[in-house]
């Protein structure tokens, strides 16, 4: 793919930053969105807007359609069936919805959760969270000097039949890809339920629910070029249907007494209240984007970024990479020198490049790192070499700002 | 504003060369803040008799400015009667910094007066609102 090409659709590209044309580092955040995917919104707003799975007139039954049409595009967009996807307001409370359902019924005193050390907050606080109401233990495969997992370590831990395994498809920090097929078929080895946080992998590299297996899997909208407030868990139908609800009320039901509620079908029992229709279809639109270039394309232009920035950040002295800069994407954490990484962001930002700085919503992984912070670049579709160039200069200038 | 105008060498000192750096052994009060949205965080220590500030130090991890400013304000405290934390303000430590700040980087400047406020409030058993 050419990244040169994609960037017409994206007007915030064209913006300024302190007066320079701003050059955005920080998709791994949240992604920026191409014009398809704001018209969506905006014409179902002016032309379709009216609830869903209600009313009998033409709107509902338009946008129903719509909604549900949004469903099965992002199932096939995962090799899913369309009753498999709950929609969520994002990753967060996905997992957040199973920690409350699926694992509060399956872990009790003295079990234990098996998560990794490079979680985001988001895998690992309501994990933690689960651990201690229900007195049970929290595991963590550890991440080794080289920023992967250590996986005789995790075999070990799966021995002790964890009632459920967590862990994140693609560092959000280190850019890590581990090995979630090899970790999946070891947890099946032993009988434990899997949980994916796909987060940083459905929005830039194929991914196949049925060929990874996974037991549940869950991503944002807002990182794959769609809308932010939507989020979706896919599940295996037999999980999901003998979980519990998470949020009860309206739409999530069948019939309803003064005293009695049975729950709807899948997936509309995991989606009480009106859900966030507009943003639903705009990920919809997200999808056909993706799928019109390719998710393959789409990792081979972010495999080629990374090694291009790996390459160009290697030859700064005083720069220091995170990470095993082999099965990485789209995602390198560094520090320059001494300096900490909102200074370094800040003198960036005056060149109008946005790059993060913190701890990435990962501390504990972080200051595994032994540092308190790092910088962290990360890239999309339309990103290009220039972009990494201009970045690669701004790094160059805070060494002079910061007397290197 | 540039980025030269902000990391002014003195800041920069400041930064590598952190004053009233480290921990006492015996701290009359001591309050620890963090920034959430960063993870820096500052921790003041207040050795008081008599009301007289005889002693401060902070210990943490954060950028040039939150350290610079933390430097600053120990520097400035010392010696300083408690109750005059209450009138130590905003305005004081910007001034202490003199150098411009910008939004987005005013939580970095201010994480050691909100630690230091908090110990002396806690100190003189008052609320801080």
């Amino acid at each position: 793919m050419a990244a040169i090409d994609v960037r017409k659709d994206f007007p915030i590209l064209k913006r300024k930053v302190h007066e320079k044309k701003l050059i955005y580092l920080d998709s791994a955040a949240t992604s920026q969105k191409p014009i398809q995917v704001i018209n969506t919104i905006t014409d179902f707003y002016k032309n379709y807007n009216t609830n869903i799975h209600r009313a009998l007139h033409t709107l509902s039954d338009e946008a129903t359609t719509l909604y549900e049409t949004a469903r099965k595009k992002i199932a096939s967009f995962i090799n899913a069936n369309p009753e498999e996807i709950i929609f969520t307001k994002n990753a967060t409370e996905g997992l957040n919805l199973l920690a409350f359902t699926f694992g509060k019924d399956r872990v009790k005193e003295n079990d234990i959760i098996l998560v990794t050390e490079m979680e985001h907050h988001s895998n690992l606080v309501p994990w933690q969270q689960l651990a201690k109401q229900q007195k049970a233990k929290l595991s963590f495969i550890p991440v080794t000097a080289e920023g992967k997992l250590d996986l005789e370590t995790a075999e070990n831990l799966l021995k002790q039949k964890p009632k459920l395994f967590a862990f994140t498809h693609v560092s959000n920090v280190l850019g890590t890809i581990n090995p979630a097929k090899q970790l999946i078929e070891l947890a099946k080895k032993y009988n434990v339920p899997t949980i994916l946080d796909a987060s940083q992998s459905v929005p830039h590299m194929p991914v196949d629910v049925r060929d990874l297996d996974c037991d549940f899997l869950v991503f944002s909208g807002h990182k794959m070029l769609g809308p932010t407030g939507i989020g979706v868990l896919y599940g295996k139908k037999q999980h999901l249907q003998n979980m519990n609800p998470f949020l009860t009320g309206g739409d999530m039901i069948k019939e309803v007494s003064y005293t009695e509620t049975s729950w709807n079908d899948l997936p509309w029992k995991f989606e009480a209240g009106t859900p966030p229709i507009a943003e639903v279809i705009g990920l919809g639109a997200a999808v056909d984007y993706l799928q019109k270039i390719g998710m393959k394309s789409i990792q081979d232009h972010e495999q080629e970024l990374t090694a291009y920035a790996l390459e160009q950040l290697q030859k700064i002295k005083q720069v220091k990479i995170y990470g095993s800069q082999q099965e990485q994407i789209g995602v390198i954490a560094f520090n320059l020198a001494d300096i900490h990484a909102h200074d370094l962001a800040t003198v960036v930002d005056e060149e109008g490049i946005a790059i993060r700085s913190g701890h990435h919503c990962a501390q504990p992984l972080v200051e595994k790192l032994g540092v308190p912070a790092t910088a962290r670049m990360s890239f999309y579709i339309y990103t290009t070499k220039k972009d990494i160039d201009k970045a690669i200069k701004a790094i160059k200038k805070a060494k002079k700002v910061f007397k290197l | 504003m540039t980025a030269e105008e902000m990391y002014q060498e003195i800041i920069l000192d400041y930064y590598r060369n952190p004053k009233n750096f480290g921990t006492m052994q015996h701290p009359t009060v001591a309050f620890r803040d963090s920034n959430p949205s960063c993870g820096d965080i500052i921790e003041m220590q207040l050795e008081i008799k008599d009301e007289s500030i005889r002693d401060i130090k902070f210990l943490g991890k954060g950028c040039a400015i939150s350290i610079a400013s933390a430097s600053l304000i120990t520097e400035e405290l010392k010696g300083k009667n408690i109750q005059e934390i209450k009138n130590f303000n905003k305005e004081k430590v910007l001034k202490l910094l003199a150098i411009p700040i910008s939004g987005i980087r005013l939580k970095c400047a201010l994480l050691a007066l909100k630690a230091v406020k908090m110990a002396a409030y806690n100190y003189l058993g008052e609320n801080n609102d």
